[in-house]
């Protein structure tokens, strides 16, 4: 993965900046020893990692403000920062950056069940934005796995997902507002209480725009009453295709689970023998989670398992009480950490359209003997979001490039069969030379447009999501004018 | 003009020698009044149709009755409730999937399901210097690149012209019923609204009619999970006069008029469409001193009419949310100002999209 060279101006200049940024900050918000900027070296995409110039950590709205205009004047590029932990490298510094992390404005700003949003600071984590509403049964919806750490920074530049969305939408159908900083120090709001946009729907653009077009520092967020229960119920199936098509009969029958997760053969075997949560040994596992009261969770699994039983599962399990349901869910909650105990992997994200699962699944199964690497499957079946988990050996010579190889050939995959690079995690710079694969130059420029509009100098998280030729031109234009 | 394809199209915007005023099926009444008429009518087909993976992609001229048609063969919908405001605007033609894009008009279920934005999975369209361009795709989950398709939505055809767009369809319910209150006043309506909204029961539409002192709140599902959550809803408001419905037309007509706002159609004046804080709701309708008002979305969403040229904004005075003009012709201008420094990036955009200012131009600014 290539970045771009730093530039050689900005880092002669680094004291000069360093001062300037103390002096719009309290003490202790500028970070600039190396010792302490490596904890900013990289996300969750640890294979790529760069000291920043140095790490701003504001307190509010005003110092993001005062951080922005010191950089815009120096032309010092700004990679916003959250929790930093994308999987993309969304948050990763080049050395002649400024890493602005919003962790210490993590307030609560506002709580309006009547209304039913909550306002809060952007640094604060997913979770305890549910925490913060639970105590009246209120939740907020989007639930990445990562919800105990990832920020709400995060989520609204990556647009997060989570094992709900189906029913509840992902992060840009339960944002409201923002209150976001140009580039240029300029501080600007976005929707709000209300509901869509008086004009233009920039509150939508800015939801997935990778920390591109501003920094996001305060956020409306709609949040729902809690249902009455929840509960899955687990399916095994001979074959992949056949709980494919289960997935798709469930959808068509007109029940709206909140939850279907899918699971197979390789991955099944990893969780068990990491969580032991008493799966059976087959070829694919369905997760289906429905919500609302007794009855109506009953006649809703009912319905699941009508239609489940016209594909002769080999194991139908309803969850009978918590206890039950907990076991269902732990083996998938641990699928993650289950690869890591056994090898090192990468995360995949591509979407199909569902009808191509077994297609993909089958060709993702010929390729792993072709690289001679293993793949395991789990992912969101009911919206086609797949997580393959590539397992590779880090310490092995050439095991991540090839991994790297591997992992561009099932994107390219998705795309061919009509779904994308990622459904949640972004393109950062680990997706950012296939764009070329989903976009046409054309489709390119339109997007690049939009930020020529917000950062017209391209110094906000300038070397992510454009493949690095496309937006040469552009980088190269923001550094002549320095 | 009226192209039949996207190349056609895309010609006919590069040939403009000035304004060019789009029209979809011509149900909308907010439009420029000059310019050379383009027509998107003659792109038509639904070219993609998964019931399996609920989703549809069609050509953007498509009537949606032609879509409507489809889906309900596989009884599935589109699930935010596309507004016919043709009685209340006194206009002709039949909508086209682009111009409800363009309006990203949403009915009552907005409040609970989302907008046409959310439903929203792609888009192709021609910007102004007759560039094609595509964005999103006819997958639910994708987050690659900038999310340009909530920005087509809602643009009014100021930054290009749709020519495809893919939507997430969703199952039509097995049943539905209304909960009807009687005799709210218009802050016990939203305080109403409010508790039905905040509780675990799915409630899919909550409107307010001040003319007839109904307070209407839908909800959808299976039937004996609707008849449940009926009861259960009744149950949060002890000693009031309540009333419900569950036959499925009687259903759906009353919602149908709450969707196309029939309490306002057939009179004189403006109408206004307030977007704000569904609390703020009865405060802002009491500046307005309307002729007639309807509440939906909660609250959040207040239709009122007015006399011919008010100017809605200046009785509202500061509010958080917008006011839109859909009907009439005052001086005040038909979409809410932005503050201007994002009245900034919306002329930015528009200037990178159609940098001759050929797609009804001034429509938005
Ligand atoms: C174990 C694990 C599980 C995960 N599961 C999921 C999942 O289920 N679903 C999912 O969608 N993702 C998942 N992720 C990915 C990741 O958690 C999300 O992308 C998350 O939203 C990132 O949030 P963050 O605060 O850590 O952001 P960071 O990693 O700090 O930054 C992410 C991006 O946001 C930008 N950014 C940060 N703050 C701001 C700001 N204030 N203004 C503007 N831009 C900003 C950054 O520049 C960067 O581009 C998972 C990650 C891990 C490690």
């Amino acid at each position: 993965m290539k970045m771009p060279a730093p530039n050689a101006s900005i880092l002669a200049r680094k004291d000069q900046i360093v001062a300037r940024l103390r002096e719009v900050l309290p003490e202790g918000s500028v970070i600039s020893e190396l010792s302490e900027t490596r904890a900013y070296e990289c996300d969750a995409l640890t294979a790529y990692r760069c000291p920043p110039l140095c790490a701003v950590l504001p307190s509010s709205t005003e110092e993001v403000s005062a951080v922005l205009k010191i950089c815009f004047e120096e032309g010092v590029p700004v990679v916003p920062r959250g929790s930093g932990t994308s999987l993309a490298g969304g948050a990763l510094p080049t050395a002649d950056s400024v890493i602005l992390g919003v962790a210490k404005m993590n307030s609560v700003l506002e709580t309006d069940y009547a209304n039913r949003l909550i306002r809060v600071q952007t640094g604060r984590t997913n979770l305890s934005v549910s925490g913060a509403v639970a105590e009246e049964d209120f939740f907020y919806a989007p639930d990445p796995s990562s919800q105990l750490a990832c920020a709400i920074a995060g989520n609204i530049a990556m647009n997060s997902g989570g094992a709900h969305c189906l029913k509840y939408g992902v992060t840009t159908n339960n944002l409201m507002g923002v209150t976001m900083v140009l580039m240029d120090g300029t501080v600007i709001e976005l929707g709000g209480a209300h509901l869509d946009a008086p004009g233009l729907d920039l509150l939508g653009v800015i939801c997935g725009s990778e920390g591109q077009l501003g920094v996001v520092t305060e956020a409306t967020l709609r949040i729902l009453r809690k249902p009455e229960g929840a509960r899955p119920v687990l399916m095994g199936f001979a074959a992949n295709e056949v709980a494919g098509e289960c997935v798709s009969d469930i959808i068509k029958a007109g029940v709206l689970p909140v939850a279907i997760e899918f699971m197979d053969r390789p991955c099944i075997e990893a969780c068990e023998a990491f969580a032991h949560a008493g799966y059976p040994m087959c070829e694919a596992l369905l997760i289906v989670e429905v919500e609302g009261s007794e009855a109506e969770i009953a006649e809703q699994l009912e319905k699941i398992i009508e239609i489940a039983k016209r594909h002769n599962p080999v194991e139908l399990r309803e969850a009978r009480d918590a206890d039950e349901a907990g076991r269902i869910w732990l083996g998938r909650k641990s699928a993650f950490g289950a690869m890591g105990q056994i090898n090192d992997y990468m995360c995949l994200d591509g979407t199909i359209p569902v009808s191509s699962l077994p297609h993909v699944l089958r060709r993702i199964g010929e390729m792993s003997e072709e690289f001679g690497l293993k793949v395991a499957n789990v992912f969101h079946a009911g919206d086609g979001n797949m997580h393959p988990l590539i397992l590779f050996n880090a310490n092995q010579e050439g095991q991540l490039e090839l991994c790297e190889r591997f992992g561009a050939e099932i994107l390219k995959l998705c795309v061919e069969v009509g779904g994308c690079l990622t459904g949640e995690h972004g393109v950062g710079i680990e997706k950012r030379d296939l764009m070329h694969a989903q976009y046409r130059p054309a489709d390119l420029e339109a997007q690049m447009a939009v930020k020529d509009v917000f950062d017209p100098h391209w110094l906000l998280n300038p070397a992510k999501v454009f493949p690095l030729d496309a937006s040469e031109s552009r980088r190269r234009l923001a550094i002549a004018a320095e | 003009m009226t192209p039949t394809s996207e190349n056609d199209l895309a010609e006919a915007i590069l040939g403009a020698r000035g304004a060019l005023r789009l029209r979809g099926g011509g149900t909308r009444s907010i439009g420029l009044s000059e310019g050379t008429l383009l027509e998107t009518g003659g792109i038509t087909g639904v070219t993609l149709y998964e019931p399996g993976a609920l989703t549809l992609v069609a050509r953007a001229g498509t009537p949606l009755a032609e879509v409507e048609a489809a889906l309900d063969a596989e009884n599935q919908r589109l699930a935010f409730e596309v507004p016919d405001l043709r009685g209340l605007l006194g206009t002709q033609g039949a909508s086209t999937l682009g111009g409800i894009v363009a309006a990203n008009a949403s009915g009552p279920r907005r409040i609970a399901s989302g907008a046409c934005r959310d439903f929203l999975l792609g888009v192709r369209f021609v910007d102004g210097a007759g560039r094609v361009v595509s964005n999103g795709g006819r997958v639910m989950k994708n987050v690659t690149g900038y999310d340009l398709v909530k920005l087509m939505a809602g643009s009014h055809g100021t930054l290009g012209v749709l020519t495809e767009v893919s939507f997430k369809v969703l199952p039509k319910p097995e049943a539905a019923a209304t909960l009807v209150l009687h005799g709210l006043t218009e802050s016990e309506a939203v305080a109403a609204m409010a508790a039905a909204l905040g509780s675990p029961y799915d409630v899919t539409g909550a409107a307010h009619d001040p003319g007839a002192r109904q307070t209407l709140l839908r909800i959808e599902g299976f039937a004996r999970s609707v008849a449940y959550r009926l009861g259960q809803l009744r149950a949060l408001f002890p000693g009031r006069e309540t009333s419900e419905d569950t036959d499925p037309d009687a259903v759906a007509a009353l919602w149908a008029g709450v969707r196309d706002v029939a309490p306002l159609q057939g009179r004189v004046g403006d109408v206004w469409r307030i977007s704000c804080k569904p609390s703020d709701a009865p405060e802002l309708a009491a500046r307005l001193r309307a002729e007639a008002l309807l509440y939906d979305w909660g609250g959040g969403l207040v239709w009122a009419l007015l006399p011919e040229g008010t100017d809605a904004r200046a009785r509202l005075g500061t509010f958080a949310g917008h006011a839109t003009r859909v009907r009439g012709t005052g001086s005040a201008p038909a979409f809410h100002p932005d503050p201007a420094p994002v009245a900034a990036l919306a002329e930015g955009l528009r200037r990178r999209f159609d940098p001759r200012g050929v797609l009804n131009p001034g429509l938005m600014a």
